[in-house]
């Protein structure tokens, strides 16, 4: 175990899972000299070279075609978009090529590629440069979303990724980026997709999180149970697709309430759904509608207290559990 | 009509592999113009582009090709299939949607795929292959292997910004690329002249590629010059890029009512035919005679007879097969 922030964990990801397999090359805007943007891939191009690490000029959509077109040649690519807001100019590679090749070959064709990109608001970068697109992601069938929350999280499931034969879209919030925290140095050390992770355990509520809101929830859990002696339950989803679905019913028929936290838009956002399969499986048990805390639904202002005011907070997430317990 | 080049190429080629070129070319053209008809009996459906006048694109280019090598291409596709010696029963079937067809009724007439053949696939969403193309060069390069990509696409792409990536990548990482435009001169409707303020060979040029412009209408011009292409592809002096100009005789798809061209212009198109051409050449150098052209269609007529037959009595793809191949274990 070392300690480590999340951005460090996701290098040594993939070090070691370059290490392993020859088949595995980066290749992404500014992830060579530059060193990434967010300095994931630092030293790497040193360590590597130029032929598994490479710099592409800024073209997203041929960036993950070449990298679909190389892992049907028998490659394990790892395509970094610098940051999610654009993918919207690789989406049609994303979803056309990616997700849907080995259903529309019958079997013929797999696409194992791993996409990183970082994303979220909350650094004042104004509407174009803070999106939360995982829910977006995980609505193409064919797909698997991954979104970590913790530096060993990070580490496992992205050396999880590369074990795949199937496109993982891998989404960092950049929020999480400088997180510490201990992390296995076991070269074997994996997290399986699907499988959620209760990071608190509790009995009188369940808050469901993924990505960047995880921590808005745990920090929710506290205030609850220092200021209200409410007990929250908090559960990261880890991954959107596959979903740990039963997990989160499991912890529902314990607390009798959910509340799901994320940074996304409210409206059609990945939350609907989970709130949507909790009733499916779940209505029974519940003792007061699922509540969603999430990002209000407009493009989000560079201005720090509009910014603020318009994304998800812990008070929020407080509020809307507090609102549960009411009559 | 035939110029020394091609008597040479002719006389290398020799009479056996020139009836081969024929037959595929006869085997096109009758397979599509069976597909037009069944699609009219409701025994094909969804989009159906035909491939009818370009014969002489597809078999002039993936016969230069080695097992090895790949081709991509458009949604246009049965043609370049047929030509890389895709069973014509998986080809007709698939269009049937049927369980035997080479995707198992999942692609319909614009995906087709038969990987064992090097046939990756027709691709739907235009100028979305060619960045597929480079990558698989990146992968021949990575793994020391030296198999060629043909990317074919219509000169529509010329438009997308993937074409434009995708040939910029393909310099500057020195990919063993083929791209091959089919320059049919319309887009759906629109005219090439109103889709591109220069020549298609021109753009190839300014990213620093070789690049040539040939009849497509010529299965030995096509042949000669993407031999040419597929050798600098190979010997890894990187992509090649070759417009190939023809001509198609059938609308877009079967839904086009062609408000936008004479059919004086389609007339005056198919005197250049490229199945009558090389026929001609051939007769001339002694190498066919009408008897010998009839039993080459009758061949290809038994063969789309039989694909027509196989594809009626192939079985649907059973409902509980749907979830079949969404992900790879
Ligand atoms: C990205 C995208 N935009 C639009 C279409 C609709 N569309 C299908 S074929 C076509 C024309 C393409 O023309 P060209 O590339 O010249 O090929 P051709 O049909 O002539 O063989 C269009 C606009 C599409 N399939 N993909
Ligand atoms: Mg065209």
């Amino acid at each position: 175990m070392a300690i480590m922030r999340m951005r460090d964990a996701l290098r040594e990801a993939l070090r070691e899972e370059m290490l392993r397999d020859e088949r595995i090359f980066l290749m992404g805007e500014d992830i060579g000299l530059y060193g990434g943007s967010y300095a994931v891939t630092k030293g790497l191009l040193e360590e590597f070279g130029e032929e598994r690490v490479r710099d592409t000029p800024i073209a997203e959509s041929a960036i993950v075609g070449i990298g679909i077109g190389a892992a049907m040649g028998g490659l394990h690519p790892m395509v970094e978009i610098m940051t999610i807001n654009f993918s919207f100019l690789a989406l049609d590679q994303i979803v056309n090529n990616a997700a849907k090749l080995l259903h529309m070959s019958n079997g013929q064709i797999n696409v194992p590629l791993v996409i990183r990109m970082a994303s979220g608001g909350g650094s004042q970068l104004a509407a174009t440069h803070s999106h939360s697109l995982e829910g977006l992601y995980a609505h193409f069938p064919g797909l698997k979303v991954v979104c970590p929350s913790t530096p060993a999280d990070a580490k496992g499931l992205l050396k999880r990724a590369f074990r795949d034969q199937n496109t993982v879209v891998f989404i960092e919030h950049t929020a999480n980026y400088g997180l510490r925290g201990e992390v296995p140095d076991d070269p074997d050390f994996l997290v399986e997709f699907g499988v959620a992770n209760v990071m608190r355990e509790g009995t009188d509520v369940t808050i469901v999180g993924y990505s960047g809101s995880v921590h808005q929830a745990v920090r929710a859990a506290q205030m609850l149970e220092e200021q209200e002696e409410i007990s929250a339950e908090v559960i990261d989803l880890r991954t959107l697709r596959p979903l740990d679905i039963e997990t989160v019913v499991r912890s529902v028929k314990k607390t009798n309430r959910a509340v799901i936290v994320e940074d996304a838009w409210r409206f059609g956002g990945f939350g609907g759904e989970l709130a949507a399969q909790v009733m499916e499986r779940a209505f029974d048990w519940l003792d007061a509608p699922v509540a969603r805390v999430a990002c209000k639904d407009v493009p989000l202002p560079y201005n720090r207290n509009l910014e603020f005011h318009a994304l998800p907070s812990e008070e929020d997430v407080v509020e809307a559990v507090l609102g549960m317990f009411k009559e | 009509m035939t110029t020394d080049i091609q008597h040479d190429l002719m006389r290398e080629l020799g009479a056996e592999r020139l009836g081969l070129f024929l037959y595929q070319m006869v085997l096109i053209r009758q397979f599509e113009e069976r597909c037009g008809e069944l699609y009219t009996k409701g025994k094909i459906r969804g989009f159906l582009h035909l491939y009818t006048g370009q014969e002489a694109c597809a078999v002039g280019s993936i016969n230069c090709l080695e097992e090895r090598d790949k081709v991509l291409t458009h949604y246009r596709d049965h043609g370049h299939a047929l030509a890389r010696g895709v069973d014509p029963n998986g080809v007709m079937a698939e269009l049937f949607g049927k369980a035997t067809g080479v995707a198992g009724g999942r692609g319909g007439s614009m995906h087709l795929y038969d990987v064992e053949k090097g046939f990756l696939g027709g691709y739907a969403i235009v100028a979305a292959h060619l960045p597929l193309a480079v990558g698989l060069g990146v992968a021949a390069q990575m793994k020391g292997e030296d198999f060629v990509t043909l990317c074919i696409f219509g000169e529509g792409s010329v438009g997308e910004g993937e074409f434009h990536e995708a040939l910029n990548m393909s310099v500057l990482w020195n990919t063993p690329t083929v791209f091959f435009c089919e320059n049919n001169l319309y887009g759906m409707g629109v005219p090439f002249k109103a889709s591109l303020s220069t020549e298609v060979p021109k753009l190839a040029a300014a990213y620093n590629m070789p690049a040539v412009s040939v009849d497509g209408m010529d299965v030995l011009a096509v042949y000669g010059a993407t031999r040419e292409a597929v050798a600098h592809a190979r010997a890894g002096k990187g992509p090649y890029f070759i417009e190939a100009m023809t001509y198609r005789y059938r609308g877009h798809s079967m839904a086009d009512p062609e408000l936008y061209r004479l059919k004086e212009e389609v007339e005056e198109a198919k005197r250049r035919d490229c199945i009558e051409r090389l026929k001609g050449q051939m007769m001339a150098a002694g190498m066919l005679d009408e008897e010998g052209f009839a039993e080459v269609e009758a061949r290809a007529r038994a063969v789309v007879e039989e694909a027509v037959e196989f594809a009626e009595r192939s079985p649907q793809p059973a409902l509980d097969t749907l979830f079949d191949h969404l992900y790879k274990e």
